[in-house]
């Protein structure tokens, strides 16, 4: 392949693209940019057939490789580092810094006699945040910038082989690399003697087995190496002795998207979006209680009021906005205070949550907080490790008080025990997993104390959401006598004539809440105490 | 050399691992997972130091030094998530230490000991899982199972197994074979490295049970009869008699390595048939010595002396030479003895009877 022929088909793919176009399949999960968002990372995405490299070539694809290639490996990090792009799958870690660090590494010790790679480049592909697919929209409609954005990657620190770790819930993005990869062989973007230039590197698909922690890069460089996915302690830094005992570098799905683009359009360029430490832009998965949920992408610094009340329409049923839980599982929840917080690394971790992967759930009124919290710790429990025991057994006795308080059986001491658990699996824990594990809990304890206390000392969720823990009235002063909740009583225990105030048979209801959720005058109301002679099967 | 604090204290070292460092140096840190034997593995969390600088506490197993690091290994911080990982592992073991094969010689049960966890304060789920009995050799109470993963890289770094690993995720994850199966039925080869490295109750010898505690035997070393590599272990012995083998961890021909003849084939010992004085055949006895000779408990034979014994067998040997020539004899040695024993008994096959029908049986 040369520069000629690359333009060639470029030339040859432009034409072919306008004239053919590309069909958006209409149960595509992304949308076309709404108003605010900027693509960089999702520019394809829908734009192209991702089955064909030609139109990823007609976007210019591959000639940001080309470009690397004529400098020097310690340019490109140079580029990278001026770009000021920072790691997308979660703790921000410049991907630069770590190609440096690899690349020190691979000069520091012989070239291996026996013919394997001096070093590897994995792309981390193991997206496990609930409710976060970027990685699978890149994978699945743009295969080819990552596949361009790991030789480049490869190209600075060494690498001549490398690993596209990818979940196997992900069948499509499996099935898109699986031809995007041969293609791009064909064409000798891959492979020996890349341009020309002297350089090799090869991609291959490892398909991960279901496991969030393997999404941690020390347990994803297990888990390719044919074990059972636990983090390894640090140091060494896989930078420095990671897969099969090389230097080795492991970035995100999105981050590798990205860089085609810094080398296309140049570092300035990406560094004049975003905030002063984060730069670029970030896509969110908006999920939960908002109307247009969705992936988007739009540059760092952004206000979580916009992304949630312009790009996201605003709380779905015209409810309140509570709370929003950004980075994932891992993450914190944020209340409304931070609604005008810009959004980065910096300013979320501050907060006390994370950027996580770009997840961003939207949480109303009717949520309750600590049932969220006990949502986050059944995830991160259910997929620990099992290595470390502040992890493996601290998150299970987290769970079973936050348990406990939902079914209206905790007590004032389990208010502490859950500091004092918090406070320390996130100090003694072996990875992020663990150490993380904690934030949903700690930060609605923060922001919401008010909720578990009312849980612990009334025995009362005032969102309504821990059964048995309250019930429900209608308003006598409020209530018109639509009838609209007496038809959607699944028991049928709402009496009440037509323009009549209606009435519950408390002792009867199920506390499903269908009622609540249908009245549209707000005349049900949620009241401390469960149902009097409760239907609900005891508990336990 | 690097030179970093540890406790205050300046020490100098050529490198390593802080625990390393701190051992040499006789500072001790409490391990639970790190065993001498095996890879470091930074997941019991007991070995928790502080590291200056470090924005958590810091695995000492696996932590490099480096230079102008300033490490407290007592501090009340590490102390206090100590107590908490212990808390944790309380709360998750059965107290029955009373009843525990291992009481005594438990590392969690000392370190519990040492940091004063009376009780957990932690309420929850405890495993309940059935003792397993169903393997010989080995019995496994994975409800005393603190997950350090000992047994399982034993079974890969010493034995190269990998009969057992880690099973399912979370709270419900458990050392066992795939698909949880019976160790016979798994790669398993009983050679019961997991049970010499395990910390606790949880993988015991099957047949010591209830035959004594640490407190109640004592260790002779002593090397393996069963074949000529020669690999050493302690005999644990109460009362005059062998209950168990363990491993001897400083003995230089295996490591603490031991096949399953030599940990689990020690009953032989008290076996009243066991052979422990020569026998000869009634008319050879008769032949040699004139008399009848003691009665054995086999019929035909009467019970000798090596003396006589290896008289009659040195003249057979003559005769047989003598009388129809040297190839007429051939000896089988033996692979329960010595490299040294096989040199001199084919010495004496070729040099003395003058013969090559030397032969050895290659196996048990």
């Amino acid at each position: 392949m040369t520069l000629k022929e690359l333009e060639r088909i470029r030339a040859k793919a432009q034409k072919e693209l306008a004239v053919r176009g590309v069909e958006i399949s209409p149960d595509s999960e992304l949308k076309p940019p709404r108003p605010g968002e900027v693509r960089v990372v999702l520019r394809n995405c829908g734009q192209i057939d991702p089955e064909r490299i030609e139109d990823y070539i007609a976007k210019d694809g591959y000639f940001a490789l080309y470009k690397v290639l004529n400098m020097t490996p310690e340019q490109v990090i140079e580029e990278a580092k001026r770009s000021g792009l920072r790691g997308r799958g979660g703790a921000g870690f410049p991907p630069g810094q770590k190609w440096f660090f690899a690349r020190q590494a691979v000069a520091s010790r012989p070239a291996p006699a026996d013919g394997t790679p001096p070093a590897y480049l994995i792309c981390n592909g193991d997206e496990g945040d609930p409710g976060a697919f970027m990685d699978r929209a890149v994978l699945e409609g743009d295969p080819n910038s990552v596949l361009e954005g790991m030789a480049i990657a490869a190209y600075a620190m060494g690498a001549t082989q490398g690993y596209i770790y990818v979940r196997a819930e992900y069948p499509v993005a499996v099935e898109h690399l699986q031809t995007a990869i041969p293609q791009a062989r064909r064409l000798g973007l891959l492979g020996k003697n890349i341009f020309g230039k002297g350089f090799d590197f090869d991609v291959d698909i490892r398909i991960g087995a279901g496991a969030f922690v393997c999404g941690e890069e020390t347990a994803l460089i297990d888990s390719i190496e044919g074990r059972r996915g636990e983090p390894r302690p640090r140091p060494p830094f896989p930078a420095v002795s990671g897969l099969w005992g090389k230097p080795t570098s492991v970035n995100n799905v999105e981050t590798l998207a990205n860089i085609p683009q810094i080398f296309l359009n140049g570092a300035d360029w990406f560094a004049g979006m975003g905030t002063e430490k984060s730069k670029g832009t970030k896509t969110f998965a908006i999920a939960g209680k908002v109307k247009n949920a969705g992936l988007i992408e739009v540059p760092m610094g952004i206000t979580m009021r916009e992304i949630i009340y312009d790009i996201g329409e605003g709380i779905l049923n015209k409810k309140k906005f509570k709370a929003a839980q950004t980075g994932g599982p891992l993450g914190g929840c944020l209340p409304a205070k931070y609604l005008d917080t810009p959004i980065d690394f910096e300013s979320l971790a501050a907060a006390g949550s994370l950027m996580g992967s770009g997840g961003l759930i939207v949480l109303d009124e009717n949520d309750c907080m600590v049932d969220v919290a006990r949502f986050f710790m059944d995830f991160t429990q259910d997929e620990s490790c099992g290595k470390c025991p502040p992890c493996c057994l601290g998150t299970k006795r987290l769970l079973e008080i936050l348990t406990r308080m939902t079914q209206a059986e905790g007590t004032a001491e389990d208010l502490q025990t859950i500091e004092y658990l918090t406070e320390n699996i996130s100090t003694t824990s072996l990875c992020a997993l663990g150490q993380g594990s904690v934030n949903p809990v700690v930060t609605t304890m923060r922001h919401f104390r008010d909720e578990y206390e009312s849980h612990v000392y009334k025995k009362f969720c005032p969102s309504g959401v821990c059964k048995g823990m309250f019930h429900y009235e209608i308003l006598a002063d409020v209530c018109n006598g639509c009838g609209v909740c007496r038809k959607k009583c699944p028991d049928k225990v709402i009496k009440g004539d037509k323009k009549v105030v209606h009435e519950i048979d408390l002792p009867n209801c199920i506390v499903c809440g269908d009622c609540y959720k249908a009245c549209k005058f707000d005349a049900i109301a949620i009241r401390p105490g469960p149902t009097p002679k409760s239907r609900l099967p005891e508990r336990r | 050399m690097t030179t970093l604090t540890i406790n205050g204290k300046t020490i100098e070292a050529p490198g390593g691992t802080i625990l390393e460092v701190s051992q040499a140096n006789g500072i001790r840190i409490p391990t639970l997972c790190n065993h001498p034997a095996l890879a470091p593995k930074g997941a019991c969390r007991l070995c928790l130091v502080e590291v200056k600088g470090s924005r958590v506490l810091q695995p000492a197993c696996t932590f490099p030094i480096s230079e102008g690091m300033e490490v407290q290994t007592e501090s009340p911080k590490v102390r206090a998530a100590r107590k908490f990982v212990l808390e944790l592992l309380l709360s998750d073991h059965p107290k029955d230490c009373m009843t525990c094969e291992m009481c005594g010689n438990c590392e969690l049960q000392d370190l519990i000991y040492e940091y004063g966890v009376k009780e957990t304060p932690f309420v929850g789920d405890h495993h309940e899982y059935p003792l397993d009995d169903r393997d010989p050799f080995i019995l496994r109470d994975m409800e005393k199972c603190i997950h350090c993963r000992r047994c399982i890289r034993a079974c890969d770094e010493i034995q190269a197994v990998n009969a057992i690993t880690m099973i399912n995720r979370g709270f419900r994850s458990k050392v066992a074979t795939s698909f949880d199966t019976r160790l016979q039925d798994s790669n398993c080869v009983f050679c019961g490295q997991c049970i010499s490295v395990c910390p606790t109750g949880a993988l015991t010898e099957k047949d010591s049970h209830g035959q004594g505690r640490v407190w109640q035997t004592t260790k002779v070393t002593t090397t393996c009869p069963y074949c000529g590599v020669g690999c050493n272990f302690d005999l644990n012995i109460r009362d005059g008699k062998v209950v168990k083998v363990t491993s001897n961890w400083n003995n230089p021909v295996n490591k603490g390595a031991l096949c399953v003849k030599g940990r689990f084939g020690w009953q032989f010992l008290h076996s009243p048939d066991r052979l422990t004085i020569p026998l000869m055949k009634s008319s050879l006895w008769k032949e040699h010595k004139g008399t009848e000779g003691a009665p054995s408990r086999y019929e035909g034979f009467v019970e000798a002396d090596w003396e006589t014994a290896l008289d009659a067998v040195a003249k057979g040997l003559l005769t047989a030479k003598s009388e129809d020539g040297p190839d007429a004899v051939g000896i089988l040695a033996s692979a329960k003895c010595t490299n040294e024993e096989n040199y001199l008994i084919q010495k004496l096959a070729r040099r003395e009877i003058g013969t090559n029908n030397i032969d050895h049986c290659a196996r048990l």
